[in-house]
């Protein structure tokens, strides 16, 4: 379960975007090379229909998929498979190396509740994290939708899990001084828009989210609930301005940053699995 | 009548008509309002809430958006044996269909329709929590 460091430390402060992926059928862990090389083939294929990612820019992509097998909650789950994707520029030396263009991975933590309800031949990792141009996205997205026969979706986050997330890692025990808790929040129906930005220092944080949670280990929707309702209740007290009508759409803790859009950084290896564990079950709960 | 919160201000009592069916309303990406409901139910007479009275919680369409449990809201219409209705104002149709029920409740509850009183919301709240 614990994850070495050193080799998931590219996971880390890197702005990923999220997606919820049906469960892929036919996969086989065994074949990642093929897979590499066909994936590598639609690309050039794909560029050579004029669907080219850079205008003006001779490239070779290069594909390599491999396994992260630290990255998994329980026994049941699937190991992490990861897509890279590098350059090679064409009219470069021959000891040029290759430039990583774009990061892609599936993950399953503790996705249990998902593998356990599907049929032979397919494995599920339900969280797709990717890190580069859209447009590449968009090219492997759809070679592993045409092969394996699944469907990519983009996560969203509900203020109402950004509360969740900022009530569980504000709590977070860390070691080194820790940066601000920071919510922005965005005002509706105004003719101009307006955000808000709500910075707590992460020690006043931390000492309301202990005198909240009764359980340590557990948390509750009361507990997230009277932790948001003071930081709202401090708020109205100082500005009059009711948070609470607001919509949060960012949260940011030395742990991890969320935005509601579905945009993920993990900034803290220590809880790198805690954080994949809550995206796995956003994601399952967007497939179901 | 339309109200941003209870209770009503006094020096308007003796212009009012009888209110026959308080509607607190729910913006399901609100907390803000599901707050100042709770506070404003303190302020209804107990017998409103023998039928007359209903939650109608707006928004639900997009789901990426609630800053509210469900199960809170639908927690608050068992607590209150009121019924709890979800409806997306931004919908024509919708809209046009839930303003229609809510009508309907109204002539209920305002005893206009022989043989049904608003007791009878009391009895069926169960069977819609089967729904």
């Amino acid at each position: 379960e614990k994850a070495d460091p050193q080799k998931t430390a590219f996971l880390l402060r890197k702005a990923w975007t999220l997606y919820s992926v049906t469960p892929l059928y036919g996969f086989c862990r065994a074949r990642l090379r093929d897979y590499a090389r066909l994936l590598g083939a639609f690309i050039a294929a794909e560029k050579q229909k004029g669907l080219a990612v850079e205008v003006g820019v001779e490239l070779d992509i290069k594909v390599a998929l491999s396994s992260l097998a630290d990255i998994r909650g329980s026994e049941l789950d699937q190991a992490a498979l990861l897509v890279q994707l590098s350059s090679r520029s064409r009219s470069s030396s021959r000891n040029s190396e290759d430039k990583p263009v774009w990061l892609g991975w599936f993950c399953s933590v503790f996705g249990d509740e998902l593998s356990e309800s599907v049929p032979e031949h397919f494995t599920c990792l339900p969280l797709f994290l990717s890190h580069g141009a859209e447009s590449y996205t968009a090219l492997v997205g759809s070679w592993f939708q045409k092969t394996f026969d699944c469907c990519f979706r983009r996560l969203a986050i509900s203020p109402l899990n950004l509360s969740w997330m900022v009530a569980m890692w504000a709590g977070c025990k860390l070691d080194r001084a820790a940066s601000a808790v920071e919510l922005v929040f965005s005002v509706p129906r105004l003719a101009q828009p307006l955000d808000i930005s709500y910075a707590i220092h992460p020690e006043d944080a931390k000492a309301l989210w202990d005198t909240v949670q009764k359980t340590p280990g557990e948390i509750t929707h009361e507990e997230v609930d009277v932790f948001m309702d003071c930081l709202y209740a401090h708020f109205h007290r100082h500005f009059k301005i009711h948070l609470s009508a607001a919509k949060l759409v960012k949260i940011s803790t030395a742990v991890a940053s969320a935005h509601c859009d579905g945009i993920v950084k993990i900034l803290h290896s220590q809880y790198l699995p805690g954080v994949l564990m809550l995206l796995t079950e956003l994601a399952i709960s967007q497939i179901q | 009548h339309l109200a941003t919160s209870l209770p009503l201000p006094s020096e308007r009592d003796h212009l009012r008509p009888r209110i026959d069916l308080v509607v607190f309303m729910i913006d399901i990406k609100s907390k803000y309002s599901l707050k100042n409901v709770e506070t404003s139910l303190a302020y209804v007479d107990a017998r409103f809430f023998l039928g007359k009275v209903c939650f109608l919680v707006t928004g639900v369409g997009r789901v990426n958006a609630c800053s509210i449990e469900t199960n809170a809201v639908c927690k608050l219409g068992e607590t209150y044996c009121s019924p709890v209705l979800f409806c997306e104002l931004e919908l024509e149709g919708v809209r046009a269909a839930t303003a229609q029920r809510l009508v309907r409740m109204l002539r209920i509850c305002a005893g206009l329709v022989p043989g049904v009183s608003a007791l009878s919301f009391v009895s069926l709240m169960r069977k819609s929590d089967d729904d």
